[in-house]
């Protein structure tokens, strides 16, 4: 287990370096927008990749409702703290894209405003538990991210009727995309997803050993002599 | 999972007997909205059209925020004198008293919303071009869509610290469907379309959190 942290890590370094340059240097120009397009090959990824990692936050959060293991909730924090991390990458490259292509940062289309408010569920979860303390955190937490992850299919069709009634600026057709602008995504989101996985797991590895020691701390308080417990 | 009715129904007229008596929630919210109506007039100063199209989001964002005051008080006063625990160690079911506490918010929240629409219509001359009626379909979805999350986030942001702050935090961004629903049925309404989608969106929403909610409070209550 030990050996397999560092060897998982230097592949992913790999595969990442060998996505960037699939990104910048193999995959064609586009025609219209340029070089600022390659964005794209970020953009994307991260944000299908922080989908993932909602997606295990929910699963982790029933398990843990139904089963009451502290690993459950391990995986579960552990994931929407990646994946709100992952959406703001979303987030903030869409704009620098955004800017030079439409010729606005930010407009309030359904994918954006569904995407802001997807991280502003997930942001008021972490919000949740930082403010709680104690044993409650993982049963609130959990019961947040059911309803949380209930909420989203919510946003989505409401949104996107809600900008489809009153149109707005919105990209281009999509057309038909080069295989190599397709290969060079795919091989983005895979590299994405293996660093999403490898920081998930590191994350993973720090809270477990977090609780270790408050638990190591509790324990010798407890069994100090009566006055002379410290933290 | 189905309350049994008599502890819902002591638990409700127990908070409706405590509200009449100190008034505290409904002249709270009363005030607040009154000065949110009054705040947004400052920052513009619409004619009758252009009141139709803001009217709704206008409204609703005042009983969003009188709301929350409502919902902070709710189980406030169950914290005193410890009779929270003294519910979770009794055997009367945790949904009933989820459901006296929902229905209590439900009944301010709409006396207040009944006695501040007329002077909504007043003081931003609005005139329905739309069937009327509907809008009170939407008031009742919509309130209830508010008060169901509000009194289960309200019990969950309880065992926080800074609990009043973190009531908003975690309703907002879950009842911004909601939210959107209400604003917008209200203004297709007003502006005489019909808002058909919007209500079914907003039933959806009410059928899905209820249960969701009935589902989750008896785990919310008694965590440790």
């Amino acid at each position: 287990m030990k050996r397999v942290f560092p060897i998982l890590s230097v592949l992913t370094a790999t595969l990442l370096i060998y996505a960037l340059y699939q990104a910048l240097v193999v995959a064609p120009t586009e025609q219209t927008m340029g070089d600022v397009q390659r964005i794209f090959y970020y953009h994307v990824p991260s944000a299908w990749t922080a989908f993932i990692l909602f997606f295990v936050n929910f699963g982790a959060s029933i398990l843990y409702l139904i089963k009451r293991r502290p690993a459950a909730d391990m995986v579960a924090l552990v994931s929407a703290e990646v994946g709100v991390v992952f959406l703001l990458v979303n987030l903030v490259t869409g704009p620098i894209w955004a800017r030079p292509v439409w010729g606005i940062w930010w407009t309030w289309d359904w994918r954006l405003t569904s995407t802001l408010v997807t991280w502003l569920i997930y942001v008021s979860y972490l919000m949740l538990r930082r403010f709680s303390s104690g044993g409650q955190t993982p049963t609130l937490a959990a019961a947040l991210a059911v309803l949380g992850a209930l909420c989203i299919p919510f946003v989505y069709f409401s949104i996107w009727f809600f900008r489809t009634q009153h149109p707005q600026p919105v990209i281009g057709g999509d057309g038909s995309i080069d295989p190599r602008m397709m290969h060079a995504l795919l091989i983005n989101w895979l590299a994405f997803v293996c660093f999403a996985f490898m920081v998930c797991w590191s994350r993973y590895r720090l809270e477990k050993l977090q609780r270790d020691v408050n638990q190591a701390y509790a324990m010798a308080s407890l069994l100090a002599p009566h006055g002379s417990a410290r933290r | 999972m189905i309350a049994p009715t008599g502890i819902t129904r002591v638990t409700l007229l127990k908070d409706l007997r405590l509200e009449w008596r100190s008034k505290d929630a409904i002249n709270s919210m009363l005030f607040f909205s009154l000065l949110v109506v009054v705040v947004f007039s400052f920052s513009f100063d619409p004619t009758a059209e252009e009141s139709r199209q803001i009217a709704g989001g206008l409204i609703w964002v005042a009983f969003l925020f009188a709301a929350v005051v409502a919902l902070n008080q709710t189980w406030a006063r169950e914290i005193r004198n410890q009779v929270l625990d003294a519910y979770r160690i009794s055997p009367a079911p945790a949904n009933s008293l989820f459901m006296a506490k929902t229905l209590g918010n439900f009944i301010f929240v709409s006396v207040l919303e009944a006695l501040m629409t007329p002077l909504f219509i007043m003081f931003y001359r609005l005139r329905s071009l739309g069937p009327a009626w509907q809008l009170l379909l939407i008031a009742v979805l919509g309130t209830w869509a508010l008060v169901v999350n509000g009194t289960f986030f309200a019990a969950m942001s309880l065992r926080t610290r800074s609990r009043e702050i973190m009531l908003p935090l975690l309703l907002f961004p879950i009842s911004i469907p909601a939210l959107l629903a209400m604003v917008q049925a209200t203004a297709d309404i007003l502006n005489g379309e019909g808002a058909r989608f919007w209500i079914v969106l907003l039933a959806t929403y009410d059928l899905v959190f209820t249960t969701v909610c009935l589902l989750l409070f008896e785990t919310v209550l008694n965590a440790e």
